[in-house]
C-alpha cells in the first residue's frame, strides 16, 4: 500500500511536472507526448527505457543534482565528445530540447 | 445484475485470454516456436511459425528494453535477459514461467554454453558477468571486472558462448576481451586481453565459433580474436571501419550479432555511416561499401546467405532493405511504420518476422516475393527470438 501511494505520489508529480512544463517551454501537448515517447524509447536506447541508465548513464533525478537546465540542454543539444552521445540538434528543436531538459530536472526536484 | 449476468459479463472477459492460452500446453514440437519480446509491457509473446500465429502472452518479466534471449538445447526452454538484471526462464511447451530470477541491477544480454549446462549474464551494474546453472538457475560463478572508476566496475558487453566450454566477452570501460573457460566450475579460468581498444560496444563470434570480433566505439576498427590461436593475441582489423568521410551523430548503436555471411563475404554495419560494409572473410579487409537509406542498425543475413536484411536508426526507422549478396545490390525498400526494431528468419529463412514498435505490430514477409504473409497484433515489439538458436554458435 505505501508503494502504491508513492507511485501515485510519484505520477501525478510527474504528470504535473509535464503539464508545467508543457506550458512554460511552449511546447503543445501532442508535442510534449511525442518527446516523452522519444525520452522513453529512443533516448532509453542507450539509457534504459526507465532511463536507469545502460551504455549511457543513467538519467533519473538523482543521477542529475549537479546539472542545471542549461547544462543538460547544452548536452543534448551538441552531444558529448569523446561519448557515443551524438548531438540532437539536427531532428530536436531548441524548444524540444528545453522542454526535455526541464522535463528531467522537473523530476529530480521531488 | 445478478450472479448469472455477472458470470456471463466475467466469461466474456475471460474467454478470449482463455482462448489464447490454451494453445500452450498441447502436446506438439518446439521448432517452429519463437518468443516476441513486450519491451514497454515487461511481457513476451510466444507464437509459432507454422501457421503464423500467437499461441499465448507472458507477463512479469520486469524491464525489458534491449533484452534478449537464448535457448536450451532441447529448445523448450528460453532464458530471457532483462535490462533490470532479470534472467527468466521460460517454458515454450507449457507457456510458464519456470523460474526468474534478478542476478544484477542493470544487465545487457547473455549466453549459453556449448553444453548447454550454464546460462552467462553480462552485467553493467556491478560490471562483470555471472554464471547459472540453465538447469535451477542457481549462481555458480562470478566473474568480477575490473574497477573502470573508484566506485565502479568495468561493464561487460558482447558476451558469446564459444566451444570448448568457454565464454568470451568484451569490458567496455577498460578496453579489455576475456575468455572464460568453465571447465572448472570453481575457479574458471580466466584469459584477459587488455589494450584491445577504445570502448567495445559490441561483440560477435563467427557461426563457426572461431574468431570473435569486438566493435569499438572509441576508435575505427574492429579487434579481432582468433580462438584457435588465442596466443597470437588482438589483431585490429578494418581500420577504415568508421572512416573515409565525416561522420554523422549515431542515435542508435549498430549491432554486430546476427551479421551476416555469404561465400566469402561478410557484411556489417557501418558506424556513423549510410553504408553496409562488405568484408573479405579470409583477409578481414573491405572489398566494398554498399550505399543504404540511412545507419544501419542489424544487418542480418538469411539462413542461405543470399539476402541481408537491413534496418535503420532513429530517425530513419520505418525502413527496411534487402540487399542481394550475389549482385551486392539493394533489390528492395519497403517502408513498414517507425520503429523497425528487429528482424528474424524463420530457420531455413523462407519467411522473416518484422518487430515495427510504433504500429503494435510484427509483419511476416515472404522473402522470395516480398509479400506480407501476415501481420500480429503484438504491444511495442522488439527483440524476435526463434528457438532455432539453440543450436547455433554465438546465438
Amino acid at each position: 500500500m505505501p508503494r502504491f501511494f508513492s507511485q501515485l505520489v510519484f505520477g501525478i508529480c510527474v504528470i504535473t511536472a509535464v503539464l508545467i512544463n508543457t506550458a512554460q517551454a511552449g511546447v503543445s501537448e501532442q508535442r510534449a507526448k511525442e518527446l516523452t515517447y522519444l525520452l522513453h524509447q529512443d533516448c532509453g536506447a542507450c539509457h534504459g527505457m526507465t532511463l536507469k541508465g545502460g551504455l549511457g548513464p543513467p538519467l533519473l533525478p538523482q543521477n542529475l543534482i549537479n546539472m542545471s537546465v542549461a547544462d543538460i540542454s547544452a548536452v543534448i543539444t551538441y552531444g558529448r565528445v569523446g561519448t557515443p552521445m551524438p548531438p540532437w540538434k539536427a531532428i530536436l528543436t531548441d524548444n524540444d530540447i528545453h522542454w526535455l531538459s526541464k522535463t528531467l530536472k522537473a523530476e529530480s526536484n521531488e | 445484475m445478478n450472479n448469472c449476468q455477472r458470470l456471463l459479463i466475467s466469461t466474456l472477459l475471460f474467454l478470449p485470454s482463455l482462448m489464447i492460452f490454451a494453445d500452450c500446453g498441447t502436446l506438439r514440437g518446439t521448432g517452429d516456436l519463437l518468443l516476441i519480446i513486450e519491451r514497454m509491457t515487461g511481457s513476451v509473446v510466444i507464437a509459432e511459425t507454422t501457421n503464423n500465429t500467437k499461441l499465448c502472452q507472458l507477463t512479469g518479466l520486469g524491464d525489458l528494453s534491449h533484452a534478449s534471449v537464448v535457448y536450451s538445447r532441447d529448445q523448450r526452454y528460453a532464458f530471457v535477459f532483462g535490462r533490470d538484471g532479470g534472467l527468466t526462464k521460460i517454458d515454450m511447451l507449457l507457456g510458464q514461467i519456470n523460474k526468474r530470477i534478478i542476478q544484477s541491477g542493470n544487465a545487457i544480454g547473455g549466453a549459453i554454453s556449448q553444453d548447454g549446462s550454464l546460462v552467462a549474464v553480462s552485467n553493467y551494474t556491478p560490471g562483470g558477468v555471472n554464471i547459472f546453472s540453465s538447469e535451477t538457475l542457481e549462481l555458480v560463478a562470478k566473474i568480477p571486472t575490473p574497477k573502470s572508476s573508484k566506485s565502479k566496475k568495468s561493464r561487460v558487453v558482447g558476451l558469446t558462448d564459444a566451444p570448448d566450454k568457454r565464454f568470451v566477452f568484451s569490458l567496455f570501460d577498460t578496453g579489455e576481451i576475456w575468455i572464460a573457460n568453465m571447465s572448472n566450475l570453481k575457479k574458471p579460468e580466466i584469459t584477459k586481453f587488455t589494450g584491445i581498444g577504445k570502448q567495445p560496444y559490441d561483440g560477435l563470434i563467427t557461426p563457426d565459433g572461431r574468431h570473435y570480433i569486438a566493435g569499438l566505439f572509441g576508435e575505427d576498427g574492429l579487434a579481432l580474436l582468433d580462438l584457435w590461436h588465442p596466443e597470437k593475441g588482438i589483431k585490429r582489423i578494418l581500420g577504415n571501419y568508421g572512416k573515409g568521410q565525416k561522420k554523422l551523430p549515431v542515435y542508435k548503436m549498430p549491432h554486430l550479432e546476427g551479421w551476416a555471411i555469404a561465400g566469402n563475404h561478410a557484411f556489417l554495419p557501418a558506424v556513423g555511416q549510410h553504408k553496409v560494409m562488405v568484408v573479405n572473410r579470409n583477409d578481414w579487409t573491405q572489398e566494398k561499401a554498399i550505399n543504404v537509406h540511412s545507419q544501419p542498425v542489424f544487418a542480418i543475413g538469411r539462413p542461405d546467405g543470399r539476402q541481408v536484411w537491413v534496418n535503420f536508426a532513429f530517425p530513419d526507422n520505418d525502413t527496411i532493405q534487402v540487399i542481394d549478396t550475389d549482385t551486392l545490390t539493394i533489390v528492395k525498400t519497403m517502408t513498414l511504420g517507425k520503429g523497425i526494431l528487429h528482424m528474424e528468419f524463420t530457420p531455413r529463412g523462407e519467411q522473416v518476422w518484422i518487430s515495427v514498435r510504433d504500429k503494435d505490430q510484427v509483419v511476416i514477409f515472404d522473402t522470395q516475393s516480398f509479400k506480407s504473409v501476415n501481420t500480429l497484433n503484438v504491444i511495442k515489439p522488439s527483440g524476435i527470438f526463434n528457438t532455432s538458436r539453440a543450436h547455433k554458435i554465438g546465438l
